[in-house]
């Protein structure tokens, strides 16, 4: 069984995300960069499927920058994947061309029997990768999943959608499935782990071997601004008693959100 | 003249919102309208898109979708839209159309942007923004290639018209297509809440760590029942298990952006803060002065949360009544 998990390499939560001077992108001198966190419960699912099916292989792929993208996937061997492909461009593409780079370096490969991704990135926030995906791959996919089971060739697959309703569907074959966290606890990379991620096979592809371009992009962005300056909190005095007098006549008068 | 689609989402026999609100923007620029809804008693909503603007309304109403069938709702919406000629769609960004839509944008070889806070129309074009790097930015959305410009837009951004009241509309029924038959819906277990989703709830009271334990979260849900608000919760609290996952607020959690947001005992890590400051009007309760909650704050209360919230729940009675 071959089963993919792709990966997307994200500027740490804690980073403070500084501007370019014209608008047109983040400075990303100092940015810490760091796995995408929902890909981690990708990563996980992947294994614990591995481990499930027996003879399987997890192969871990990402498309960015391969100076940099190469660390995430070496994370990801290093919790126990067995080998990975970077697909190098020099900035991280739109969600089309994204998924079309992955779909292109998976079908080069002689079989795919699953491929799990993270339900968004934190980064653009776009969360369209794992669907543009499944349909290049013309298979189905299930998004924000925090259920799998799998028994004999059939995946019992729970997604959570509002109001804490559960979507449960069955799948008879290879789909991608797109991790939410609460679907698994990932498990560390261990030391010995990282010693062997190490010599783990780590090949390479280019946009033009997939036929590809960053110019294909169907969305950028542009006129980066950072949120306005919040005026300062209007901290609210006396008993707690006249403190919430006070709160609902401000909520009622001046922010008039009653 | 530039064409827009909106895919309407309705519940208990209503418009939700979220589409009221993409059909009063489209309306307001003098666009021609197309609509769709999906789903058993889709044929009773069409007259409502009219009120709201639509001039055509696809409907496509069968007991089979009374659930989300993603390769069947995308065969239908990818159809239609194609069907169409528009080159602008809309929708809200919905749990369901949130994972229907890039796969419909994938069929349809388009650009799609999600979770967008900002659209406003210029002439055939449209403006539109969304937040990136969990809120720490914003950033203007720039669709190339694009046959079809694809926007999914958080609710309670924009403002509802009046419905005119009778306002025609042509109804088109779609028939059902036949199910891919390597998905099937298993089953679908509703939710135990009555309550508005916190993505889509226009009031939240959200509680963490200084909450102490699990049965205290009453005392939000006494505030909440007198707002007809959504409780939410922090990171800390969820991962405690004193709440469910899906009422975890923040990076990890679900992104919210309500009219008030009222936070009692939530310290504010940039996790929670990634996910909440979105919110127009938001309250912090803390017994700490100095925590970052205050920072993104509108009004801040010092105090022990044990001795406000309740009062807090009186006043609202008082006030509302």
């Amino acid at each position: 069984m071959r089963i993919f998990v792709c990966i997307k390499q994200v500027p740490d939560t804690e980073t403070k995300i500084k501007l370019m001077p014209d608008g047109s992108g983040i400075d990303e001198g100092g940015v810490k960069w760091i796995m995408n966190p929902y890909d981690e419960f990708a990563v996980e699912e992947a294994l614990k499927l591995k481990q499930t099916a027996g003879d399987a292989t997890v192969t871990v792929i990402s498309v960015g920058p391969k100076k940099r993208v190469a660390d995430a996937l070496r994370t990801a061997m290093a919790m126990g994947a067995d080998d990975g492909i970077v697909i190098d461009c020099e900035n991280s593409l739109d969600s089309f061309t994204t998924a079309k780079a992955l779909a292109a370096a998976i079908k080069k490969e002689p079989a795919c029997d699953f491929v799990f991704s993270g339900k968004l990135a934190i980064d653009d926030n776009a969360g369209s990768v794992s669907q543009y995906l499944a349909e290049f791959l013309e298979i189905p996919h299930v998004t924000v999943v925090s259920g799998f089971e799998a028994s004999s060739g059939k995946y019992v697959v729970t997604r959570e959608v509002e109001g804490g309703t559960k979507e449960i569907f069955e799948l008879t074959g290879p789909a991608v499935v797109a991790a939410n966290k609460g679907l698994n606890t990932p498990r560390y990379a261990s030391l010995p782990g990282i010693m062997k991620a190490k010599k783990k096979p780590l090949s390479e592809l280019n946009l033009s071997d997939l036929g590809l371009s960053s110019s294909d992009a169907k969305v950028s962005f542009t006129n980066f601004e950072l949120p306005p300056e919040k005026p300062p909190v209007k901290f609210i005095d006396g008993d707690p008693a006249a403190q919430a007098k006070e709160l609902v006549r401000l909520l009622k008068d001046e922010a008039k959100v009653l | 003249m530039s064409q827009v689609f909106v895919f309407c989402e309705f519940s208990n026999g209503k418009l939700k919102k979220g589409s009221t609100e993409l059909l009063s923007a489209a309306k307001t620029a003098g666009k021609k309208i197309t609509a769709l809804v999906i789903g058993p008693g889709a044929k009773d909503i069409a007259s409502q898109t009219g009120e709201y603007g639509a001039s055509t309304c696809f409907v496509c109403d069968d007991e089979k979708l009374k659930s989300y069938h993603p390769l069947a709702f995308a065969q239908i919406a990818s159809q239609t839209i194609k069907d169409s000629g528009c080159n602008i769609f809309l929708a809200t960004a919905s749990m369901m159309a949130k994972d229907l839509f890039p796969r419909v944008a994938a069929q349809l070889e388009t650009g799609i942007a999600s979770d967008c806070t900002d659209l406003s129309f210029s002439g055939d074009d449209l403006i539109i923004k969304k937040p990136l790097y969990a809120g720490k930015c914003k950033a203007q959305v720039q669709f190339n290639n694009s046959p079809v410009k694809m926007v999914l837009m958080r609710p309670n951004q924009l403002p509802v018209n009046t419905p005119v009241a009778g306002a025609s509309v042509e109804m088109k029924i779609l028939s059902t297509p036949d199910f891919d038959s390597r998905m099937t819906v298993k089953e679908v277990s509703v939710g135990n809440s009555d309550k508005v989703d916190l993505t889509e709830a226009n009031i939240i009271v959200s509680g963490g760590r200084g909450m102490k334990e699990a049965q205290n979260f009453d005392l939000l849900n006494q505030l909440a029942d007198t707002l007809g608000a959504t409780v939410g919760a922090s990171r800390a609290v969820a991962d405690a298990g004193w709440v469910p996952h899906s009422m975890q607020v923040g990076q990890t959690g679900k992104t919210v952006a309500p009219s008030l947001y009222i936070a009692c005992g939530i310290s504010g890590a940039i996790q929670h803060l990634a996910g909440m400051s979105g919110s127009k009007v938001i309250v912090a309760i803390n017994t700490d002065k100095d925590a970052p909650i205050f920072s993104k704050a509108t009004y801040g209360v010092v105090g022990d949360l044990f001795d406000v919230v309740p009062k807090l729940t009186e006043e609202f009675k008082a006030a509302l009544n």
